[in-house]
């Protein structure tokens, strides 16, 4: 690699700033007394509280998977703290409200918040570490019956709603990461479309984690009920620190007949640093039930940070004529360990999915796809179509696809089609040569790499995720 | 053409370059003004290649002795990008192909560099579309290959066309042109030819890198030189080409290492 290229490779990370805004930050460990205190503190119904106390005794008896393809040191669980609030005012009514710095936080992470907000049309609940700050536009979404609030609000304004669906996507034992999450999870966003009503804007949340050494355990439940739709823009950064933070999310989806959902996110969590110091591990359990007929939900992610990224976003076609779809772009750069992927669990008749995921591995990294497609015998005429390529920049990285299909009836049509390719050196002479330079020479290649991914993306998250991509590997190449 | 009191675009002085430690050009002195066209002759192994990538800036080849000045400027300080923005052109001779990137899209791309590097407009997709038609219709190129990834799938002419095509749009002042005829039929030779003629003109320079005479037929030179071991051993005018055509080129290594010897 050329001095200038690498010199490239080694840019700093944006969002790699620490705000500092008084935090309430729990003593570090984990007990059930942790687990009361945090309940306590969010003054939350006993059956929340059974439902935590039973995810942590099964979580106490699970073991951390080990079949992933990432390689870290052993977590130590009690050195983590479990709960972390800016200390503020209670209740917000207004923007106003909020502390003067947090928004100056948000605003040098180009959140759109205010009139920009506005502007672009966007509903965002902002989660600062585990707390919801605000949630803006909430008022106008309630006048059609939509529900767009912190999860902390919903479990208190809409209990009956929240225990009707909590768990039943991701049950409490599903796996050891899901497992902690139901446990301790502190906030995340809660959405519900009433019947036939169609989201008149994109629903936004952004992610981040402020403080060191905690643990960020959101939850996010999305309720589409009969013949309503949503799209839902997911964010996230995270500032630099030397210590491995860990982000263990949970998010449910659950879609009635004809009810579409699309889920879309772009993943900019700090990466740790060129020797791979620091970053933060996300082992995140994302799922989908499309429970009724012709239901439809829609994956669509660009993962570009963290250093570990473990994380399946799946959808359980269970309607009839359900549809599920996975699009994903997962790039990873120094150090950084991806092995990320889906699940499409075919169960109802002529139910179909889609998968694309494009990877993309640079530095040192390691870039794996890792899907299951499953498809029940009563899932008759059950289709999939799959493709996973993977692109290599550089000699020191790798990529890995791990393609699991199970088929249990006859009947269905299961395509699964891979590649990989390399950025090279010639390639980008023959763009110098034509006077273009290697940044938007790699822009480029990377995007008609993607654009498959990206155009599933919402106008402005696919401006953001095009820029992310080229800011984030410009000069690695080699 | 020759011209009376044009100026020196080109200017190759003792230029010595190794690749992987291997000395491949030793030495070479090469003087190109504006409106003059040369061809670079000579047999397999003899540097011909070498030379139009060095003179492109490409990295695998280390410069180790000697000075090349284009317009004044020295390129041994200039990257690849900054030599192509400065006016020089080379048609590769096996054009990369680059999967996921639409052809319309780099050649707007390289345009609009270029563009903007002489203080021009640039242009949005639709006039560019109108632009890059109109020149597709000089090379009787099908439209279709705007949509196609850039080199992906197209046969050897195809690809040959298409460097041909953006250097018609780029219209550099020093085009140079590695091997373009080679694996091409009659046809598309003569497409090609048709294309650097209606290039070529009194501020530009062109360099033919070729092992045949057949395309001088087409694209007659002012200059026919021969490169043998790295360096140029004789220069002539159109009808040396033929000389070469009938001779081979044995009689000049032997002359050469005969006067090497001296």
């Amino acid at each position: 690699m050329s001095a200038v290229l690498q010199n490239l490779v080694n840019q700093p990370y944006r969002h790699g700033f620490v705000t500092a805004i008084e935090s309430d930050v729990a003593p570090k460990g984990l007990n059930e007394d942790t687990i009361r205190m945090i309940s306590a503190k969010k003054n939350e119904p006993a059956w929340l509280l059974e439902f935590r106390l039973k995810s942590y005794q099964a979580w106490l008896e699970m073991e951390e998977p080990k079949w992933s393809n990432v390689h870290y040191p052993k977590i130590d669980f009690q050195a983590i703290s479990y709960y972390a609030a800016p200390k503020q005012k209670p209740k917000l009514r207004s923007m106003d409200e909020v502390d003067p710095e947090l928004l100056r936080t948000f605003e040098k992470l180009g959140v759109p918040l205010h009139e920009r907000m506005a502007l672009a049309g966007v509903a965002v609940d902002v989660i600062f570490d585990s707390v919801s700050v605000a949630t803006t536009y909430k008022h106008k979404l309630a006048e059609v019956g939509i529900i767009f609030c912190s999860m902390s609000e919903a479990v208190l304004e809409h209990p009956e709603v929240v225990q009707k669906y909590l768990g039943t996507v991701v049950p409490t034992a599903d796996n050891y990461y899901a497992a902690l999450n139901s446990a301790v999870f502190t906030d995340g966003s809660f959405c519900f479309i009433p019947k036939g009503v169609k989201c008149p804007m994109d629903l936004s949340t952004y992610f981040r984690i402020n403080t060191e050494e905690s643990g960020q355990f959101e939850r996010t439940l999305i309720i589409a009920e009969e013949g309503a739709s949503v799209s839902y823009l997911e964010g996230c950064t995270a500032p630099a620190f030397s210590t491995n933070q860990l982000h263990a999310a949970v998010v449910e989806l659950v879609a009635l007949d004809n009810a579409d959902i699309k889920y879309s996110t772009v993943q900019n969590w700090y990466a740790g640093d060129e020797n791979g110091v620091g970053g933060v591990y996300n082992f995140v359990t994302k799922r989908g039930l499309a429970k009724g007929v012709n239901s439809r939900i829609s994956w669509t992610q660009v993962e570009t940070g963290s250093a570990i990224t473990w994380k399946y976003p799946s959808v359980v076609l269970r309607g009839d004529n359900s549809v599920g779809e996975f699009y994903s772009v997962a790039v990873t750069n120094h150090h950084q360990q991806a092995d990320t992927g889906t699940k499409m669990i075919h169960i109802g008749k002529n139910t179909r999915s889609t998968i694309v995921s494009k990877g993309i591995s640079a530095g040192q990294s390691s870039n794996s796809y890792r899907g299951l497609v499953k498809i029940l015998p009563t899932a008759a005429n059950a289709r999939n179509y799959s493709q996973c390529d993977s692109m290599l920049i550089g000699d020191l990285c790798s990529a890995n696809t791990f393609p699991y299909i199970q088929v249990r009836n006859d009947g269905a049509k299961v395509e699964h089609e891979a590649s990989t390719s390399k950025i090279g050196e010639d390639q980008l002479f023959y763009f110098a040569q034509r006077g273009v330079d290697a940044e938007a020479a790699v822009s480029m290649i990377i995007n008609g790499f993607c654009k498959d991914v990206f155009r599933q993306l919402p106008m402005e998250f696919a401006v953001e995720a095009t820029k992310l991509l080229g800011f984030k590997l410009e000069g690695s190449v080699g | 053409m020759i011209l009376h009191d044009s100026k020196t675009l080109l200017e190759v002085r003792g230029l010595c370059a190794t690749v992987n430690g291997t000395s491949i050009l030793k030495g070479l002195n090469f003087i190109v003004k504006s409106g003059e066209v040369h061809a670079i002759m000579g047999p397999n192994g003899s540097g011909k290649s070498t030379f139009a990538k060095v003179l492109a800036g490409h990295t695998a080849y280390q410069i180790t002795a000697g000075q090349m000045l284009f317009e004044g400027r020295n390129l041994l300080e200039m990257a690849p990008e900054a030599r192509a923005r400065a006016g020089i052109f080379l048609a590769f001779q096996y054009p990369i192909e680059i999967p996921g990137v639409g052809n319309s899209q780099f050649l707007r791309l390289a345009y609009n560099t270029l563009q903007a590097e002489r203080g021009k407009d640039e242009l949005d997709p639709l006039e560019f579309d109108d632009l890059v038609r109109e020149k597709m219709g000089l090379l009787e190129m099908n439209p279709e290959f705007l949509d196609r990834s850039v080199n992906e799938g197209f046969s050897g002419g195809e690809k040959k066309r298409n460097e041909i095509l953006q250097m018609a749009l780029l219209e550099p002042k020093l085009a140079i042109l590695d091997e373009t005829d080679s694996g091409l039929d009659i046809d598309a030779l003569r497409v090609v030819s048709k294309g650097v003629n209606h290039l070529a003109g009194k501020d530009r320079g062109i360099v033919l890198v070729t092992h045949y005479q057949r395309l001088l037929n087409y694209i007659v030179p002012d200059y026919v030189h021969v490169m043998v071991g790295g360096r140029i051993v004789r220069t002539g005018g159109k009808e040396l080409a033929l000389e070469l055509e009938e001779r081979g080129y044995d009689w000049i290594e032997a002359e050469t290492s005969a006067e090497g010897a001296l």
